[in-house]
């Protein structure tokens, strides 16, 4: 996403350079860095045994699981779907595709909260499924599949965002002369396809799982917040800061800020490296 | 429906050629199977939700939604999400500008690191960045306490809120502006200075009218975000009603009491609202982009 290449370096005024890199310098000290670093400081503020229970204690522990099992059902998903649309998309002249795309981007533009709505409207006690399955004993909202749903929804057009354009840019001749040299569909796509996506296609990955673990409104709204069963760890953090527990709080915060930070670090390398493979926007 | 009506008309109209066909030929396989899984996909997680929340605020009736959302509570909480968004938002536009300049303009030490770091607001979970801000703009936080003593309040306040949507709509302002001055071209500027323009006079006539359709984009894409912004706001805001209650809390709150179809119709006016403001952005950045080019 970052653009910063082939900066163009000013001569002139050099006065007012000093002066803006020195601007910029401050307000992304005082409005980004800042609250990472109290977010560390204020998980160690009673010491390191003190941070080691809060991630330690069996509350936490299940928020962690909950939370790894939650993305590992959601991203898969939405990784297939993002290729499957991607293939569809960018290989195929169809009519309707503005519409899909549109579909796709939808999540982008809602809030969470409604992203979390939508299925208690759905699934909910009052939900037009509600009373059917109470009915048949099945648990949606408050419960894990709805946290799988809610997740799903937030996090599905980052796998997509990042492969439609590239392929839209790779366009088909390749694997057009796969197909006409004898190869099989799948062996295509297994051997043309894939190998040329695939740096954009972890980059997509990696956003797509960052939100999946750090998503709070649309999971908050289905959960129920019932301790060591549907807090994932981001609601898990409000559970405990809303009892001021706050060493439990940022120290259950520091993991998922530093789930941020390697997001940031692996991404950052991937635009630093294989610029040439990801999509148009991302390239340094 | 209506798109075949209308092609059928430009078709009697113009004496076109045959109609461009549903799906062009290719020898590519597997569009059955991708498509299927793309439109069922789509339909399960986006479409029937969406019938949901469009379908089930009508059950109070035209008159029930509507004294559902002039409730004095609800028309507070919608004006304070949607005039901080646009505050906020508007806050983004000369910060955005600031960073994406120094980042593409000026060679410094730490330059790829603060790039990278502008992303953070992104990266950082939402929970994580409430919880943190809150921290710092409480009355015993460092920045809070600063205010404090200059008397003005900043946590559990209008300005809190306004401060976490800065912060999250950032990246949005700073990312759109780059790959633009990025390729804006040099020798533009170049010759505005050569007919003697100064510095003020190229930044404002000649640098800023080639940004205004990314800074719109940029602001727009911000201020969405912002409306719907619940998990670094909802510590932050003090939550009360009338005064500090943001709209998606409002929805969280009317869900604990079970009543749905409040909740879905502040959710749909929400999501009207929303898209109706993109839109209007949107034709105003195609008329900034029509006339950039002229």
């Amino acid at each position: 996403m970052s653009v910063a290449a082939r900066p163009i370096p000013t001569t002139r005024l050099p006065g007012l350079a000093v002066v803006l890199v020195l601007a910029s310098a401050i307000v992304m000290a005082a409005l980004v860095l800042l609250p990472l670093f109290v977010v560390f400081r204020d998980a160690f503020a009673k010491g390191l045994g003190k941070y080691l229970a809060a991630i330690t204690e069996p509350d936490a522990v299940s928020a962690i699981k909950l939370t790894l099992l939650v993305a590992a059902i959601a991203v898969p998903l939405n990784a297939a779907f993002g290729v499957a649309a991607a293939w569809c998309i960018a290989k195929f002249e169809f009519r309707g595709k503005g519409v899909l795309l549109t579909l796709i981007d939808l999540p982008f533009s809602m809030s969470p909260v409604v992203s979390g709505l939508v299925w208690v409207l759905l699934f909910g006690a009052q939900g037009w499924f509600g009373t059917w399955l109470i009915d048949h004993d099945v648990k949606i909202i408050f419960a894990t599949t709805g946290l799988v749903l809610a997740t799903v929804l937030v996090t599905f057009p980052f796998v997509a965002r990042e492969l439609i354009p590239l392929m839209q840019d790779q366009g088909s001749d390749e694997e057009a002369a796969a197909l006409t040299l004898g190869a099989g569909g799948f062996t295509t796509f297994w051997k043309i396809t894939l190998p040329n996506i695939r740096w954009a296609l972890l980059y997509g990955v990696l956003l797509c799982n960052a939100r999946a673990m750090g998503e709070f409104g649309a999971v908050s709204v289905v959960s129920g917040h019932i301790r060591g069963l549907t807090t994932t760890l981001p609601l898990h953090v409000e559970v405990l800061y809303n009892d001021y527990d706050f060493v439990g709080a940022f120290a259950a915060a520091s993991l998922l800020a530093s789930l941020g930070l390697v997001t940031l670090v692996l991404k950052t390398g991937l635009e630093w490296r294989h610029s040439d493979e990801l999509s148009a926007n991302r390239r340094h | 429906m209506s798109d075949q009506a209308i092609s059928g008309l430009a078709m009697a109209a113009a004496a076109k050629p045959a109609r461009r066909p549903w799906v062009q030929h290719s020898i590519l396989p597997g569009f059955g199977l991708s498509l299927g899984i793309t439109l069922t996909y789509l339909a399960a997680i986006v479409v029937l939700p969406l019938i949901a929340l469009a379908v089930r605020p009508w059950e109070l009736g035209l008159s029930g939604v509507w004294h559902e959302l002039s409730a004095p509570r609800v028309a507070a909480a919608l004006r304070l999400s949607f005039g901080l968004s646009a505050l906020a938002a508007l806050l983004n536009a000369p910060l955005g500008v600031l960073l994406a300049w120094t980042l593409t303009r000026y060679v410094f030490p730490g330059r790829r690191i603060l790039d990278a770091l502008v992303d953070l607001p992104f990266a950082l979970p939402t929970a994580v960045a409430g919880i943190a801000l809150t921290a710092i703009y409480a009355p015993t936080g460092p920045l809070g306490a600063l205010a404090a003593k200059l008397g003005v309040k900043t946590a559990y306040s209008p300005l809190g809120i306004f401060i976490a949507l800065v912060f999250i709509g950032l990246p949005f302002v700073v990312r759109s502006l780059q790959p633009v001055l990025q390729d804006l071209d040099q020798e533009v500027e170049e010759a505005a200075t050569t007919l003697g323009a100064n510095a003020l006079q190229r930044a404002v006539r000649v640098i800023l009218p080639a940004l205004a359709p990314s800074l719109i984009s940029g602001v727009s894409l911000a201020f969405a975000r912002a409306v719907g912004e619940y998990g670094s706001v909802v510590f932050i805001a003090g939550n009360l009603p009338g005064k500090t209650e943001i709209a998606p809390l409002l929805i969280v709150i009317k869900l604990e009491q079970y009543d749905y179809a409040g909740a879905a119709a502040v959710g749909l006016a929400m999501v009207t609202i929303s898209f109706g403001s993109l839109a209007a952005i949107n034709w105003l950045q195609l008329t900034f982009a029509g006339r950039g080019r002229a």
